[in-house]
């Protein structure tokens, strides 16, 4: 350990927690305000500390009982939001659904009543069907976080994301971000716009004009929301000047319906690789929620290359889960 | 209506217990006593709970290194992960605990503003030996107020001011605040007028 004289103490634009109302569930970035989201960044912070520790453990969530209850597969969500409960010190109890044909919501709630039973303080939900974690939410008492439901949401992925873009940007706000791919079918991106207008980034969607939200897009635009969000086909117009790179997964289970011609059709028109990249500003982060399909939406060289933050955005992951755990624990009390 | 405007006063009410010069003394003071019983200033750590036991670790190790001329290392230890209180308490401002050296075998000082209930500094315990094993931990408080509901007590003390709980104890400091100043809000005695 290096030794330094000194230490700053606290910023002085932090954001008081006791200024935000309490929050019970975390569905989707949409109702989250700059200055709650800017809180958990300033929660991540400290909750990077306790994981450069040798020891990563402290006791802050003894007792409390948090359920991950994934209808899909999933590795690196449901193992971080795992590792966030353990370094918090919560019992964390791993229910595994293999998808059934049994009817949806019936089945769900079903579950929600049994969990009901076990007293979980959080429960934990990835989805297929959109709107799942938001019908668990309602029927239970404790909390509910989303960790994807259908095309719909995926909040703290969205968080951790706006967290690496923070750490290499310094400030979101006025930065151009583009996010490229398979947006139509992308809970990540979607719940990354929120965020990402929040926080007062330029987004500019590009994809192919079949995999772009236009109908959902024109009906937030209609509404007076996402008004910063931009839209367009040319991958060049996208990059061009870009502060940053988000690239998503081509939902190769979903591409059935003939929305693009081929994978190589695909990869040549919207792959993000070295020479596109160019168009980028220098030093421009490239991002990807994961897991990759390398060789169709991001080249390997670019996957692996020194602009690629996707392993920061693993790391990232952990203390995230753990800043929205501990934020939903604290302060419950006043309701 | 008229009878509710003298409560609504007193509840106002605040006398000014400690001046800047008070407190330059105090810690000046604190300073000289945890060199002497430390015998020296090579193996201290000074530990400040955020936000204003920071600014006031990092005054006594200015102190010490003025008639010492050795840099003791200033820490800032956030104890929100530690409170005993998480579900039901306030909601504090999670800062990251920053040490800027190791602890093990160390004569580490915590250093606070108010110590009241002691609660605060059972947790700065727990998260120092989450940390390390110091030599020594000793604590140093600008201002004791007594109702302590832990077997805790502090080594160095700027002053006791004797309190109600009705009452609140406000310590503010240049860093932050903009002024020095210790006062006392609330309803109650005031024996040291």
């Amino acid at each position: 350990m290096t030794t330094r004289s000194d230490v700053r103490p606290a910023s002085a634009t932090e954001v008081l927690p006791s200024s935000l109302p309490p929050r019970r569930h975390v569905l989707d970035l949409d109702d989250y305000s700059i200055e709650e989201i800017e809180l958990v960044m300033q929660t991540t912070d400290a909750m990077g500390e306790v994981l450069r520790r040798s020891i990563r453990k402290v006791p802050t969530l003894q007792g409390k009982t948090v359920v991950t209850l994934f209808y899909e597969p999933s590795t690196r969500t449901r193992v971080s939001f795992e590792q966030a409960g353990k370094v918090l010190s919560a019992d964390v109890i791993n229910l595994s659904i293999a998808s059934s044909s049994v009817e949806k919501g019936e089945s769900l709630l079903n579950t929600a009543r049994t969990l009901e039973a076990t007293q979980a303080d959080v429960i934990i939900i990835r989805h297929g069907a959109s709107g799942a974690p938001n019908f668990l939410a309602r029927c239970i008492e404790g909390s509910v976080i989303n960790a994807g439901d259908g095309a719909h949401a995926h909040p703290t992925q969205a968080l951790l994301d706006l967290y690496t873009l923070r750490q290499r940007l310094g400030s979101i706000e006025g930065a151009k971000v583009a996010i490229v791919g398979d947006v139509l079918h992308s809970r990540v991106a979607r719940s990354n716009l929120w965020g990402l207008a929040a926080a007062g980034a330029q987004v500019v969607l590009c994809g192919p004009p079949t995999l772009l939200p236009m109908d959902w897009l024109r009906d937030q635009h209609l509404q007076g929301r996402l008004a910063s969000i931009s839209v367009t086909t040319s991958i060049n117009d996208a990059l061009d000047g870009a502060d940053a790179v988000m690239t998503l997964r081509l939902q190769k289970e979903r591409q059935q319906d003939g929305l693009i011609p081929s994978l190589r059709e695909y990869a040549r028109s919207y792959q993000i690789n070295a020479d596109r990249l160019k168009l980028a500003k220098t030093g421009a982060p490239v991002m990807h929620p994961g897991p990759m399909n390398e060789g169709v939406e991001i080249s390997s060289e670019v996957a692996h290359g020194a602009a690629s933050v996707i392993e920061a955005q693993v790391a990232n992951g952990v203390a995230v889960r753990m800043a929205v755990l501990y934020l939903l624990a604290t302060g419950r009390g006043e309701e | 209506m008229r009878y509710l405007l003298p409560v609504r006063a007193r509840g106002f009410l605040s006398k000014r217990m400690l001046s800047d010069d008070d407190i330059r003394r105090a810690l000046t003071r604190i300073a000289h006593e945890v060199v002497e019983r430390n015998q020296g200033a090579e193996s201290l750590v000074f530990v400040g709970i955020h936000t204003r036991g920071v600014f006031l670790a990092q005054r006594l190790a200015d102190r010490v290194e003025e008639f010492e001329q050795v840099r003791v290392p200033v820490g800032a230890l956030d104890i929100g992960l530690y409170r005993d209180d998480i579900a039901a308490g306030p909601r504090p401002h999670l800062h990251p605990t920053d040490i800027p050296t190791d602890v093990n075998g160390k004569r580490l000082v915590i250093v606070d503003d108010v110590l009241y209930t002691g609660r605060t500094i059972r947790a700065a315990l727990d998260a120092i030996t989450d940390l390390g094993r110091p030599q020594v931990i000793q604590l140093a408080v600008l201002v004791d107020r007594g109702h302590r509901e832990l077997p805790i007590r502090a080594d160095y003390v700027g002053k006791n001011i004797p309190t109600s709980r009705a009452q609140q104890v406000s310590v503010r400091l240049i860093e932050v605040d903009g002024a020095d100043e210790v006062t006392l809000v609330g309803e109650g005695r005031y024996d040291n007028s």
